[in-house]
Formats: structure tokens, sequence, C-alpha cells
């Protein structure tokens, strides 16, 4: 019987072959353990590898550099933009939408949210991906990125379109009333406009230089860094990344004096000077989909619904001091001027937001936000933010800048 | 020297006189295997009652949109719920893409976990694991053969949901040209195409599930057992993805891309996400399916 035989044979040798089977059985799962130690090492690579060093590009002086930028025409352009802000605030998306509901009933209340004002403190914090088009003056288009579904901005000849996927709604107006430039105004989504917002703050407070050069959306860019000279801001130094061709502005970096991420970092991730189809600018509200006309009297209505939507935290939010003339209440001052100036403003004796104003979660998360302090002035609150910090006295006086909160308790004890 | 040649000469004795299997049987071709599998898989009532609850979901989401939107309001629910579910009221061919994005995450893969989980265990469990290797195929070619049979239950499960919403979007609501979520217009062909190359990139999206089932099937004897471990792995992952202090890991779960299907659905096509998810899937395919490999080869097969 064969059972028989192999049991008065089991010997030292096959001992041995059994061993040896099984570091044979053991050495097929080096298989497995390759494949994932080539894709680790792959993943790890290849970015390293991709990043051949910076560019070598003839010197250049800042202020060519700064005149490239403004020289640059770049009518035709297709490219996807990466913006990360960091504020150091918690994620805003739910905030928004608490404040917006304790606000009451806000405008017609169908939560249409195709209104680009309402799209803009989604840009507020986090990382977003924008795509963004342009053919000429006439034909732009940004679109906001979100999973499945994406919010458009589509400026084609007198019509403004803002169409969100995601809920289907549709926001129009005509370029007389809200041109290209005003739009431009509102959404600083390219690093174009935001480098020609910080070129416009620059003056003799400022350094500006060029420090070597960078690959940006696989192009060779100069960098021109600009550095504040006041001691009291926030701000710590400015990059932006221009195009060594074009003078396009690629890439705009913010970092804040208190060191760490940047604060605001945007820049082309890809980046096309080829026209984009004319098709990309054809937009035709789909069958179906809720149309807000953002006409004559709703286009004045339109940004009020968004202040009602973010008054809150649009006090200590607000990027600049041109968003609250626009939106914010009246008798706006600047004090100073350059990288710490401070804008003031009183909002009517109302003292702090929120608390039993807002109510509920979002009352006490507000209050949770900020710091008590006092002066000369009295008492206020101050939010901080990683770039700007706000001061409400409890008199209701709203000091708001990118300075240290020691710059705003000064500004408001020269103020009294 | 697999242990499937061995069982012939080595049998009883009677045996010995038989002539030496058919030669047939060593050039079989590669196909028959396949086709068999195929044929045992589909045959299944567990597979068909999984194809039909696959199928029943783009009816169902079809029927509770006509219902909430009465019919006649032209504008569809607002933004909440699974991704495109706003513009089904407009063009029955959304549904395609809601039913996808609504499967997706979890009957689809879960579907697969089952089939995938089942196919070395549950043969094992029923003990014709042996009488499979007796055939002159190999380990290594039935494992191949077992992970072909899976993918192709992946991609028939699918299509048997894109078809199903096709047709229940067909009826319920009207067809026409469509707009992209970028806000740009396709015709309704094109639409047709972009609806296959998403529901072929869904197909794709399952094949990392796949190998990782295969896998835990090489490692157990129970059929049970690899489903359920498959399908809570995949629970397990999809909880994770959703935590945020685990953002660097995330990029990492073979779910994470999944979604990322929609951006097909963007005017131009936005690929970077789209490549991720297929190079990841083809990472755990590899892995996993190298892995099953090394476990199945060296196995020692008692039932």
């Amino acid at each position: 019987m064969a059972p028989n035989a192999s049991d008065d044979s089991a010997t030292a040798a096959d001992a041995e072959e059994l061993r040896a089977a099984r570091r044979r059985k053991a050495a097929r799962y080096v298989v497995p353990a390759t494949v994932v130690g080539v894709a680790a090492a792959t993943i790890g690579l290849v970015p390293a590898l991709a990043d051949s060093g910076d560019p070598d590009l003839p010197k250049i002086s800042a202020q060519e550099l700064v005149e490239k930028i403004a020289a640059s025409d770049v009518q035709q352009l297709s490219g996807t933009v990466k913006i990360t802000t960091d504020l150091g605030l918690p994620d805003l998306g739910g905030l928004a939408n608490s404040l917006g509901s304790a606000a009451g009933p806000s405008g017609s209340g169908d939560g249409s949210s195709a209104d680009p004002s309402a799209k803009l403190t989604e840009l507020a914090s986090g990382t977003h991906t924008l795509r963004v088009a342009a053919d000429g003056e006439n034909k732009q288009k940004v679109s906001l990125l979100e999973d499945a579904a994406e919010y458009s901005l589509i400026h084609n000849g007198k019509d403004v379109w803002g169409y969100d996927s995601k809920s289907n709604s549709v926001f129009h107006t005509t370029a007389s009333e809200r041109d290209g430039k005003q739009k431009d105004d509102e959404l600083p989504a390219t690093p174009k406009d935001l480098a020609e917002d910080a070129l416009k703050a620059a003056d003799k407070t400022t350094s500006i230089t060029v420090e070597g050069t960078a690959q940006v959306a696989g192009r060779d860019a100069y960098r021109l860094v600009i550095k504040p000279k006041d001691e009291n801001t926030t701000v710590g130094q400015i990059t932006v990344a221009v195009d060594a061709k074009t003078g396009l502005p690629l890439k705009f970096t913010l970092t804040p004096a208190s060191g760490g991420a940047a604060v605001v970092d945007a820049g082309f991730t890809q980046v096309s000077f080829a026209r984009p189809a004319a098709s990309t600018f054809d937009f035709t509200p789909p069958k179906g989909a809720k149309v807000e006309e953002g006409d004559a009297g709703d286009a004045s209505k339109a940004p009020g619904h968004a202040e009602d939507f973010g008054k809150e935290q649009r006090k200590h939010l607000d990027k600049g001091s041109a968003e609250l003339g626009k939106n914010g209440p009246e008798g706006l001052n600047v004090i100073g001027d350059g990288w710490d100036s401070i804008a003031t403003f009183d909002t009517g004796g109302k003292g702090v937001p929120s608390g039993s104003e807002v109510g509920g979660d979002a009352g006490s998360f507000l209050d949770s936000l900020g710091d008590k302090v006092s002066g000369k002035f009295g008492q206020g609150t101050v939010f901080k933010t990683r770039l700007i910090n706000a001061l409400i006295t409890d008199d209701g006086k709203v000091y708001v800048g990118a300075v240290t909160k020691d710059a705003l308790v000064k500004a408001a004890d020269a103020g009294k | 020297m697999s242990q499937a040649e061995e069982i012939t000469p080595k049998g009883r004795g009677e045996l010995r006189d038989q002539p030496p299997p058919a030669v047939s049987r060593r050039t079989t071709f590669y196909g028959t295997l396949f086709r068999n599998e195929l044929r045992t898989t589909f045959r299944r009532w567990r597979t068909l009652a999984l194809l039909a609850v696959l199928a029943a979901v783009p009816i169902l989401v079809g029927i509770a949109v006509k219902i909430e939107t009465g019919g006649d309001d032209p504008s569809g629910p607002s933004g909440n719920g699974p991704a495109f579910i706003s513009q089904i009221t407009n063009n029955g061919l959304f549904l395609v893409f809601t039913a996808l994005a609504a499967t997706l995450p979890f009957f689809l893969p879960m579907a697969i976990g089952v089939i995938a989980g089942d196919a070395i265990a549950g043969e094992a469990n029923a003990g014709t694991l042996r009488y499979l290797l007796v055939a002159p195929a190999g380990r290594t070619r039935l494992l191949l053969t077992k992970y072909a049979t899976v993918m192709t239950f992946c991609l028939v499960a699918t299509l048997v949901v894109a078809v199903s919403a096709l047709a229940t979007g067909a009826l319920l609501f009207p067809l026409g040209d469509l707009t992209t979520i970028s806000g740009t217009r396709i015709t309704f062909a094109e639409g047709l195409g972009r609806a296959l190359l998403i529901a072929l990139v869904v197909a794709a999206s399952l094949v990392g599930v796949a190998a990782l089932g295969l896998f835990v099937s090489t490692l157990t004897n129970s059929g049970i057992a690899a489903m359920a471990t498959t399908v809570g792995l995949l629970i397990t992952v999809q909880i994770l993805d959703q935590i945020p202090q685990l953002h660097a890991l995330q990029p990492y779960f073979f779910s994470h891309y999944w979604l990322s299907f929609a951006d097909l659905m963007r005017e131009p096509v936005y690929w970077d996400d789209l490549v991720r998810n297929l190079g990841l899937q083809a990472l755990y395919a590899a892995v996993f399916g190298s892995a099953a490999w090394a476990r199945f080869t060296a196995k020692d097969i008692t039932a």
C-alpha cells in the first residue's frame, strides 16, 4: 500500500524537503511585497524627479518684472487653478449655513445658490479647484469644481450667467450692470487678479525683489517676492510666480508673519494659452432650471442677500476694505496706509455680534472665537485669524486689518 | 508538479490500467475553463438575485423622483441626495449617472464582495475545489480565471444598473440634449457615449475590491467568512474615508476616488482624479492579485 511505504521513509531528507518547500512558499510573497515597494517608491520618487530644479532664466530686476506683468496681454487662456486658503478658522461651510438660517428668512428662501456672491464664502477656507478660461474681453468663464457638481460663472458678450449644477439653478444678469471688471473685483480667483491687488498695495513700505525662479504648471517663471516693512502687519511675505514668457502671474502665495503654512496659496496647476473652444462660453439655461434674474431691481438686492447670508462673519472675514466699502455698513474709515492700515466703521452701537442675536450654536461658536480685550477705548472683543484680525468694541465700533492685536487696540485707543 | 497532475498516477491501483487522460484536455482552449466558470457563476440564483437588486435601485430612484415632483413640476428635487439627482426630471439620461452614484458606494462593491469572496472559499467550502484542480489547468490559471469571472461580474453588474436606469429614465422622463455640469450643452448621442464611458469607469473602479475579495477568499475555507470579511473591509474603509484626521491616508483607500466618474460630465473632462482612481485600482489589483496568487499556489488544498 502506498501510504505505508511513505511511513518508514520519513527521514531527515523528507524534513529537509519540507523546509525547502516552505521556503519556496514564503518566497512567493516576495511578489506582492515587491509590488508594494515599487509603488511606494514611485509615489515617493516621481514628484521628486519631476521637480527638475529651478529653471535657468536670464536675470531680471524687480522693476522689469513688474512692468512685464503690467504689459502682460494674455487674451486667451484656459487652465486649472488650485486655491488653498487657511485662515486658521474652522470649516466655514457649516457656520455659514447655520448663520444663514439663524438670520431668519433669507430673501426668497428657496436657497438658490447660483448667486455669485453666495459662492464667495466657500472660497474662504479649504482647498478648491477652479477652472478658468478666457477669450478676449468679452468671454470669460470661471468654474468651481465640487464633488460631482460644478459652479460656473460665464461671461459671454452682454450676458453673465451663474450656473450651479448641484441645485440646477441659474443666476442671470447683464454685463452692463455687472461688467467683467466688477466681477473680477468680487472673485479675485486668477493669480493675475491677486497679484495686481498685491502690487497695488505696494509703496515705500514694501520691499519688492526677484528671488530666483520656479516652475509652475510646467512653465518657467520668476519669483517676485513682496515683503512688508511694517512691523505691525500680520502679512509675512507674498510670493508671485510670473511666467517668464507671457508675464502672466501663475502662482500667488501669502505667508503670515507668524510663520507656518501659507494663508492663501493660489496657482495654476495646468495652463494653456491656446484659444478655448467657443462652446465653452455658450450657455443656455437647462430645461427646468430655476433661473434667478439679477436685473436692475434684483442686482442691488443680490448683494444684500449675501449680506444677510453672512453678515456676521463677514465683519471679521472680509479680506479688504474694498469689499467692506461695497457691502458693509456706512461710515467706513481707513486709518493709516500701506500694510498696517486699519479699516474702521460704526455698526450703530450693537457691539459684539452674535450671542443672543445669532443665537444657538452659531452664537456660542462666535463667542468662542473672540478674545476679550480692554483699553482706553473701553471693552471689546478681538476676533483673530491667521491673517485678518478684527476688534469690535462694546460700543459698536469695528476695527479690521491685517495687523496684530496690539495695533488694533492702539488704533481704538487713538480713535477714542 | 502541481498536485492536480500527481493525483492520476498515484491514485488507486486500478486507475493505472486505464489510458492516460485524453491529450485533448491538456491542449484545452484557454477559454473553456473561463466559459464554464462564467456559466456556473451566472446560473446561480444568488448571482441573479444580486443583479435583480441592482436593477431595482434605479427603478426605485426613478419612481421616487417622479412621485416627489408630481410629474408636472419641471424643477427637480433640490441639491441634496445623490449626484445629478436634480437634473433627472429634465432628462432621463441623468438617472444613469444618479443610479451609478447611488449604487457605487455600497450596493455594487457589496455584490462584488459576495462574488469575489465566494470565488475560492466557496469552492473549498462545497468541497469542489480539488475537483476543479483535477483539470490540468494549474492553480495560477484557475485563479486568473476566477479573477476574470469576478471582473466580468463587475462589468455586468454595472451595465445592469446603467441599462435599467436608462430604461426607467426613458419611460418616466423626457430625453434629449443635456447640459454638462460645466454648463455647456452636448447632444443626446454624446451623452449616451459619456454614460457608457462612465459605466466602464465605474466597473473599473471595482477592480480593486474584486482583487481584495479574491485574496480574502484564498485565506479561508469558508465562503461566508470570506464574503463577510470583504464586505466588512469595504464598510470600514468607507468609514475611515470620512474621518478628516486621516486625510493623509485617504488618497490610498480604494474607495477614495470612486465618485470621480462624475468628472467625465465636465467640459472639458477633468482627468486628474479619474487617472488617480484607475491607477489606484490597478495598484490594488496588482498587490492583492499577486498576494492571492502567492497564497493560493502555496496552499494545501484539503477540501
